[in-house]
This record gives C-alpha cells, sequence and structure tokens, in this order.
C-alpha cells in the first residue's frame, strides 16, 4: 500500500536525477568543446563546408515556409482589420511579425528538424561505428573536427537564412496585400514603415544565432552521446530535434523578456 | 618501447570487466591476446590508447604513464600507435584515400606529393592498389579491414592494435589479412598487440599468446607452451571444450 504512494514520487525523483544528470553531462560537453575552440589547424578547413550543409542547403526550406507565413499573415491581418483599422496596418503587421518573431523562431523550428537532426544521426552513426574512437586513434580532437565547425556554421548561417526568411515573407506579404487585398503598394510600405525600428532587425538575428548555438550544440550533445546500434541513433535524432524545438520556444521567451 | 599494463580494473556499472589486469608486451613482438566474446579484450586494447580509462591500475606505452598524459602529449603518443578497428571503422563519407590519408595530415612535415607518395605504399603494403577512389560502402568487409589496416600503418607507428582483425571473415581473406600482420611485423619492425579469438590467426602471427579469463591475465606463452599446457580453463578455449572451463573454472 505505502510502496503504490511513494511510486510516483520515486518516478519523479529519478527524472529530476536524470535531468539533473543529463544537465551536467551537457555542461562537461560544452566545456569540452569551448576548450577545442583553439585547434583551429582542425576545424578551420571544414568550417565553410558546414556552413553550405546547414546554411546554404536550409535556405529552400526556410523560404518556402516563409513565403506561406507572409501570405497567410497579410490575409490574417485584413480579416481581422477590416472595419476597424485602417488596412495600411496589414503591412504593419506582416512586417513586426514576421521580423520580430515568425521569420526567426518558423525558421528554427523547421531547421531544428533538419540540421539537428541531420547532426545527431550523423554523430551518432559515427559513434556507434567506432569513426569517433578511430579520430582519436589518428590524434584528431573530435571536438574540434566534428562539433566546432558545425557550432559555429550554426551561429554564422543561422542569421543569414533568417534575414531571407523575413525579407521573402514580407516580399509575400506586399505581393498578397496588391493582388488579394485591393491595397496599394503606397498603403502596403507605409504601414511597413511606420513602426520600423533597425532594432526589429537586430533582434531577429540576435535570435537567429542563438538559435543556431542551439541547435547545432545539442544535435552535437545527443549524438556525441549515443550508445548502441540503429535504435539507439534513431532515439538520439529525435531527442535532439525535441529538445532543440524546446530550447528554441524558451530562447524566444528568453529573448523578449530581455531585450523588448 | 613496450607496453605495459599492471593491475588494471575496468568495471561499466555494476559489470567488473577487467579485475587486475597485467600484461607486458616486448618491443618488437606480437602479442596476441586470446579470451571468449565479452571478456574484455577490446576494453584492455582501448585502454592502452586512453578510448577507455582504467578505475584503477596503470598503463604504460614508450615508458609514459597513459593516464597522466596531457592532451598534446596523448595525441602525440597516438600519433606512434596505429590502430585497427574490429569493423574497420572507416570514414564512410571519404573515398580510401582520403580515410588513408586522415592520420598523414596531422604530419606537418608531410607535403602534398610525399602524403600521396605515402597513402599509395601503404595501400600497397595490404594489397589494394587501386582502390583509391571508392567509398567504404563499396568495398567487402575484407577490403574494408585492408583499408583500415592501411590507415593504421600509414603513419608509419612504432605499435599497432589489432581489435579481431579477423572476424567474419571467411578462411582466405582471414590467412591474407594474418600474412599481412606478420609482414608489417617483419618489414616494419612494430610492437604489436593482437585480440583475437580466431585460435589458428594466433598460432600463425603471435610470438606470445595471453589468455583473458574473469578479467584476469589466466595464461602467457608462446603457441608451443600453450598448447603444450595443462589449464583446463585454456585447454577448453582452444579447444573448444566447454566442460574443461567448467571443471577449470570449479
Amino acid at each position: 500500500m505505502i510502496r503504490a504512494w511513494t511510486a510516483p514520487v520515486a518516478a519523479v525523483g529519478r527524472s529530476v536525477q536524470d535531468f539533473a544528470a543529463g544537465f551536467g553531462r551537457f555542461g562537461t560537453f560544452s566545456v569540452g568543446v569551448v576548450r577545442s575552440v583553439g585547434d583551429v589547424a582542425t576545424w578551420g578547413g571544414l568550417l565553410i563546408q558546414q556552413m553550405a550543409r546547414l546554411g546554404v542547403d536550409s535556405l529552400p526550406i526556410a523560404l518556402f515556409i516563409a513565403a506561406f507565413t507572409g501570405i497567410v499573415l497579410a490575409l490574417q491581418a485584413s480579416y481581422t482589420f477590416t472595419g476597424a483599422v485602417p488596412l495600411y496596418f496589414v503591412g504593419v503587421l506582416v512586417g513586426k511579425t514576421m521580423i520580430l518573431e515568425l521569420g526567426p523562431v518558423l525558421t528554427g523550428l523547421a531547421l531544428a528538424g533538419r540540421v539537428g537532426a541531420n547532426i545527431a544521426a550523423e554523430i551518432g552513426t559515427m559513434r556507434v561505428t567506432e569513426q569517433i574512437d578511430a579520430l582519436e586513434t589518428l590524434a584528431y580532437d573530435p571536438f574540434a573536427y566534428l562539433v566546432v565547425p558545425r557550432v559555429l556554421a550554426g551561429v554564422l548561417m543561422f542569421p543569414i537564412v533568417v534575414a531571407f526568411a523575413d525579407a521573402l515573407g514580407v516580399v509575400a506579404g506586399w505581393i498578397t496585400a496588391i493582388n488579394l487585398l485591393d491595397m496599394s503598394t503606397q498603403e502596403f510600405v507605409r504601414g511597413l514603415r511606420i513602426f520600423f525600428d533597425t532594432f526589429d532587425v537586430q533582434f531577429s538575428l540576435i535570435k537567429a544565432a542563438s538559435f543556431g548555438l542551439a541547435v547545432t550544440s545539442i544535435g552535437s550533445f545527443f549524438g556525441f552521446a549515443t550508445m548502441g546500434g540503429a535504435a539507439a541513433v534513431g532515439r538520439a535524432t529525435t531527442q535532439a530535434v525535441v529538445v532543440s524545438a524546446m530550447m528554441i520556444l524558451v530562447l524566444d521567451a528568453f529573448w523578449a523578456v530581455t531585450l523588448l | 618501447m613496450s607496453i605495459e599494463l599492471d593491475g588494471v580494473h575496468k568495471a561499466f556499472g555494476a559489470k567488473r570487466v577487467l579485475d587486475g589486469v597485467s600484461l607486458r608486451v616486448e618491443e618488437g613482438q606480437t602479442q596476441a591476446v586470446i579470451g571468449a566474446s565479452g571478456s574484455g579484450k577490446s576494453v584492455m586494447l582501448k585502454t592502452i590508447v586512453r578510448l577507455l580509462t582504467p578505475d584503477q591500475g596503470t598503463v604504460h606505452v614508450d615508458g609514459q604513464e597513459v593516464a597522466r598524459l596531457g592532451r598534446e602529449e596523448l595525441y602525440a603518443l597516438r600519433r606512434h600507435v596505429g590502430y585497427v578497428f574490429q569493423f574497420a571503422a572507416l570514414f564512410d563519407s571519404m573515398t580510401v584515400f582520403d580515410n588513408v590519408a586522415m592520420g598523414l595530415r596531422r604530419m606537418r612535415d608531410l607535403d602534398a606529393a610525399a602524403l600521396g607518395e605515402r597513402v599509395q605504399t601503404s595501400l600497397a603494403l595490404v594489397e589494394m592498389t587501386g582502390y583509391d577512389d571508392r567509398l567504404p560502402g563499396q568495398l567487402s568487409g575484407g577490403q574494408r579491414k585492408r583499408v583500415g589496416l592501411a590507415r593504421a600503418i600509414a603513419t608509419r607507428p612504432k605499435y599497432l592494435l589489432y581489435d579481431e582483425p579477423t572476424t567474419g571473415l571467411d578462411p582466405v581473406t582471414t590467412a591474407v589479412i594474418d600474412r599481412l600482420i606478420v609482414k608489417l611485423a617483419d618489414e616494419l619492425g612494430v610492437t604489436s598487440v593482437v585480440v583475437t579469438h580466431d585460435m589458428q590467426s594466433a598460432y600463425r602471427i603471435a610470438d606470445k599468446i595471453a589468455m583473458l579469463y574473469e578479467g584476469r591475465i589466466r595464461f602467457v606463452g608462446t603457441p608451443a607452451e600453450i598448447q603444450a599446457t595443462r589449464d583446463p580453463v585454456v585447454r577448453g578455449f582452444i579447444e573448444g571444450r566447454p566442460e574443461l572451463i567448467e571443471e577449470g573454472a570449479a
């Protein structure tokens, strides 16, 4: 009887313990990565390649999402404002929402799936097939070879991808406004400029860089922690995507609280 | 210039894998380590290059205690040790050439021409000339092991560690790999540790054979000595008679 009462408490305790242990392992992992940043000879030649893989190759999905988000934003703004607010406020809403929130967050979530999963699966497979051990025996620091170029590429390229997504989202909203909402370009641009602040762009890019850091480091961490076989690689990939997505939302709130 | 393990213990959670392993491998010798699957042979091999750290005991390579080495010193030592993995552990996104060249790219005194020549020489030693542009996925199991061997010897190491080099191979390929191990020991004069449970291989390649049993070294001797031993556990293993092992354990 007592066991029936204590079992849920024990389960919660175990979960807290596992979370704390995981957090500790991530801390140790992060220290190792930071120490390896100085090994430029190892990661220097790999950075451009990773920037292309994580950034340039991610542009199509990010732009696809941004274009449709811009269209929907313009239509929903018009639907909400009709009869109550001047229609040029469609430009305000599309610009502000796209740049401050939906551009970085939707792109971040899409890249958590594409980039985070890719990194976790690739490094996880290398772990279970002893390729990481092989790197060590060949005198390569695996953090410098595998993690540092991916994390740096994420921090540098996510803002660029988000900048393109923000821009295309606004353009898609403008095209929708002039074609489907009976608005002129002048009206849309007036709305766009009326509350525009260059800080909005900085805010968007800062968020994007932090998402890049989170997605690439979390993907690398779960890849490195993989133990076992194909099923373990699958688990690591899923965990990387779920934790990255959660972290993006946490960071989104964090930046809103600290910078706005 | 030897490898020396002294009282090495290693456990994973509650499971004790190594329980006081002591072994000395002399310079230029090929030491086979035999034992049942799961007896800790690969774990022991990994402690030699600190892919795993012992919980207790010491490992010395080249007169240096491996656990006490700093990061740069450890990498400097690893440049003198070649490691052949059980399933080759080739980098699957790289060609055969790039796999073999990986270790060489850490050597600053090699220019591109010398590097290319060293890769070709290493591939020739393992009879894999002409496979430079292939990816690991396009090779058979035996070919992958040979490329793994070429990668390990490319830096001209003083020590070679082999983890089950012939497991899963057909008898002919096994004999080819065995001949390569002997040839490399003769031509390059390396000190080798070969983990295997293939007794025919062990007899062919080893100067000495050690048997790992229940986390400790049960026997060390020449191939002739191990075949003449009366230890029932050792006899049971080399003759494939589990009843002798049970008798010895009792």
